[in-house]
């Protein structure tokens, strides 16, 4: 079981329709965990749904077309509990991340134009 | 001087239009016939195609290295440690060609990888050469008539993904001791660099028996995930961001072989008061081991992207290092006075971009830099980012973040307690530098510093023989040192009764 602290990420239309998008090319839902740095990192990872096993750390921060999207808590303590946007950019996603065909993945910006705290 | 890019007229790399996978020894084409464009961060242009592989690929390479893992794993520890003294003279001898591929291809200065990167990928090579010839098992007399013989034994067919940051280096770290104990790999590498390392298979084939060594390139979704939750594989290592290492630890449970992880960090670099004692040496190599954040533009897990200053000392200690950071060349990373290149792609860029942003609506000073570099002609569409120091406070996201990038974020501290405070004050805890003339502080400082490795009065330095690996969320296992035999052994105990006597039970 996760901790949910919904509606602190939001969505462009752009990525509601990339979601939508990967929705159908899967024939199901896809998650996403947030994740923290290094090499491919900072990014949201999109993963099919049920890939990652979520945890009781782990922190439902909403959910985008049905996709949930988590971060880990001691993740988002370190933080101070920012709200994201989810957006899509060009260019394949880097690590295990799912994309869309290799031309757009998705990344997280933070919200109210700010640093999202 | 200037390298020539690769595959120009006049360079010391020769370039394909396009690559295969490195498989069984041979260049075998992906079975779906799909090819991506790898690019250079230098101008944003295509170097060549590397294959878009995908799960049935990584099937061949698995099929490969099993065919292949009897007989190297029976090879004498003799005849192994001469293969890898065989792969390093070949990488020796070759070692100003894969120099400029390596550059050209992630976007670190010609400067670094001809006297870092390659140096230390042959190094390694003789070093678990060397590492291996002086293995021992152990045995135990239990009893007068009962022994206990332990044996170690290869793992058997290993998967191996590893980062952009440092291709060849990060390959070499893997391989050199997953073979020196007798195992073969299936490798991925990162989706950014894939090819700087299949110029390095074509430098090793003739040396590298058949199979022991099989390199897939693809999608990181399809064939990194192929690779690790593969029944075949006896153990899988990893070196990339935090999420996905958790992935890879699931993958594993799953199917109960070992991972070892080596993740990411955000690592403190200490300077007490006393490095400004002096204005001698010591004081300069200072102030260098600040600036080593800029050291392979950042992309380096170890990064010393958090800089603490004792405050008394702050005002002039942190003037002489934006001096020095104000006076890195950036540029053409082929150049050999080049200190800095671009970052390895556009979507590293993005992030770096992002969170300067964020730091600055943070409240963070931007004490130098702060932008995209402007370049000029050829490099203009480069993926350049400026040195970039940001002054602030550690509860700061920018001073929790790894940025992956050359950013610094340095704050100040007034008693060593506060600064050990601080330096912990982080999920992550792969390294850290700390610099004081006093080596009594600066040995309790590194005891008390949670993080794998502590860099004392140095910084950077990656020598085969000492341990590398992280505390907290930075990973799991230790690398480039031999107990890295053990992650890529099995324990095979034979328990002997010398007795005839029965047990007397039954």
């Amino acid at each position: 079981m996760s901790i949910s602290d919904p509606a602190r990420v939001t969505a462009t239309p752009a990525a509601r329709e990339a979601v939508l998008r990967l929705r159908s090319e899967l024939g199901g839902p896809v998650m996403f965990m947030q994740s923290g740095g290094c090499c491919e990192g900072s990014t949201p990872l999109c993963l099919r749904d049920g890939e990652l096993l979520v945890g009781g750390r782990d922190v439902l921060l909403g959910t985008i077309e049905g996709s949930p999207f988590y971060i880990d808590d001691r993740l988002d303590t370190a933080w101070g509990r920012p709200s994201f946007v989810l957006d899509v950019a060009p260019g394949p996603a880097e690590g295990f991340s799912l994309d869309l065909a290799g031309r757009l993945h998705f990344v997280t910006r933070p919200a109210d134009g700010g640093t999202g705290r | 001087m200037k390298y020539v890019p690769p595959g120009r007229p006049g360079s010391v790399v020769t370039v394909e239009p396009r690559y295969e996978n490195f498989i069984g020894g041979k260049w075998i084409a992906p079975t779906h016939g799909k090819y991506r464009v790898d690019l250079t961060p230098a101008t944003a242009k295509p170097i060549t195609e590397i294959p878009d592989s995908t799960p049935e690929d990584v099937e061949l390479a698995l099929d490969a290295a099993h065919a292949a893992k009897d007989a190297w794993g029976e090879t004498s520890t003799a005849g192994r440690a001469e293969v890898l003294n065989a792969i390093a003279d070949a990488i020796e001898e070759n070692k100003e060609m894969l120099a400029v591929a390596e550059s050209w291809e992630n976007g670190k200065p010609v400067r670094e990888t001809l006297a870092a990167d390659i140096p230390l990928v042959i190094d390694h090579f003789r070093y678990f050469a060397s590492a291996i010839r002086a293995e021992e098992g152990r045995s135990t007399e239990i009893d007068k008539d009962t022994v206990a013989y332990h044996f170690r034994e290869p793992l058997g067919v290993v998967g191996q993904i590893i980062p952009f940051n440092f291709p060849l280096l990060m390959a070499a770290w893997k391989l050199a001791p997953a073979l020196a104990a007798g195992n073969c790999s299936v490798m991925k590498p990162a989706s950014p660099t894939p090819w700087s390392i299949l110029k390095l298979m074509e430098v090793i084939e003739d040396v590298a028996p058949a199979g022991i060594v099989n390199i897939v390139n693809g999608p990181g979704a399809e064939i990194g995930k192929a690779l690790a939750t593969s029944p075949r594989i006896a153990k899988i290592g990893f070196t990339g961001e935090t999420v996905t290492g958790r992935l890879i630890m699931q993958y594993a449970a799953q199917n109960i072989i070992p991972s070892t992880l080596e993740l990411g960090g955000k690592s403190p670099n200490i300077f007490f008061s006393d490095v400004m004692a002096a204005d001698d040496d010591f004081l300069d190599k200072a102030v260098e081991g600040l600036v080593l954040y800029a050291f392979n533009k950042g992309e380096v897990c170890t990064c010393p992207s958090r800089a603490l200053i004792q405050s008394d000392i702050y005002d002039e200690f942190i003037a002489r290092c934006l001096a020095r950071i104000a006076a890195i060349r950036q540029g053409d990373p082929l150049d050999t006075e080049t200190m800095i290149g671009p970052q390895v792609s556009a979507q590293q860029l993005e992030k770096i971009t992002s969170y300067v942003d964020i730091g600055r609506k943070e409240g963070a000073e931007v004490l130098i830099g702060g932008s995209r570099a402007a370049m000029a002609g050829e490099l203009a569409d480069g993926y350049y980012f400026e040195p970039t120091v940001l002054k602030g406070e550690n509860k700061m996201r920018v001073f929790q973040e790894e940025i992956f990038g050359p950013v610094l974020a340095v704050t100040t501290f007034d008693t060593e307690d506060e600064a050990l405070d601080i330096a912990n004050d982080t999920l992550y805890g792969l390294g850290a530098g700390v610099w004081s003339r006093d080596g009594n502080r600066a040995y309790r400082m590194g005891r008390k510093i949670k993080a794998g490795r502590v860099w004392t009065n140095c910084y950077h330095l990656y020598p085969a023989g000492a341990a590398f690996g992280g505390y907290k969320i930075s990973g799991v296992g230790r690398e480039t040192h031999l107990m890295m035999l053990d992650h890529y052994s099995q324990t095979k105990n034979l328990l002997v009764s010398y007795s005839p006597k029965p047990l007397g039970f039954f």
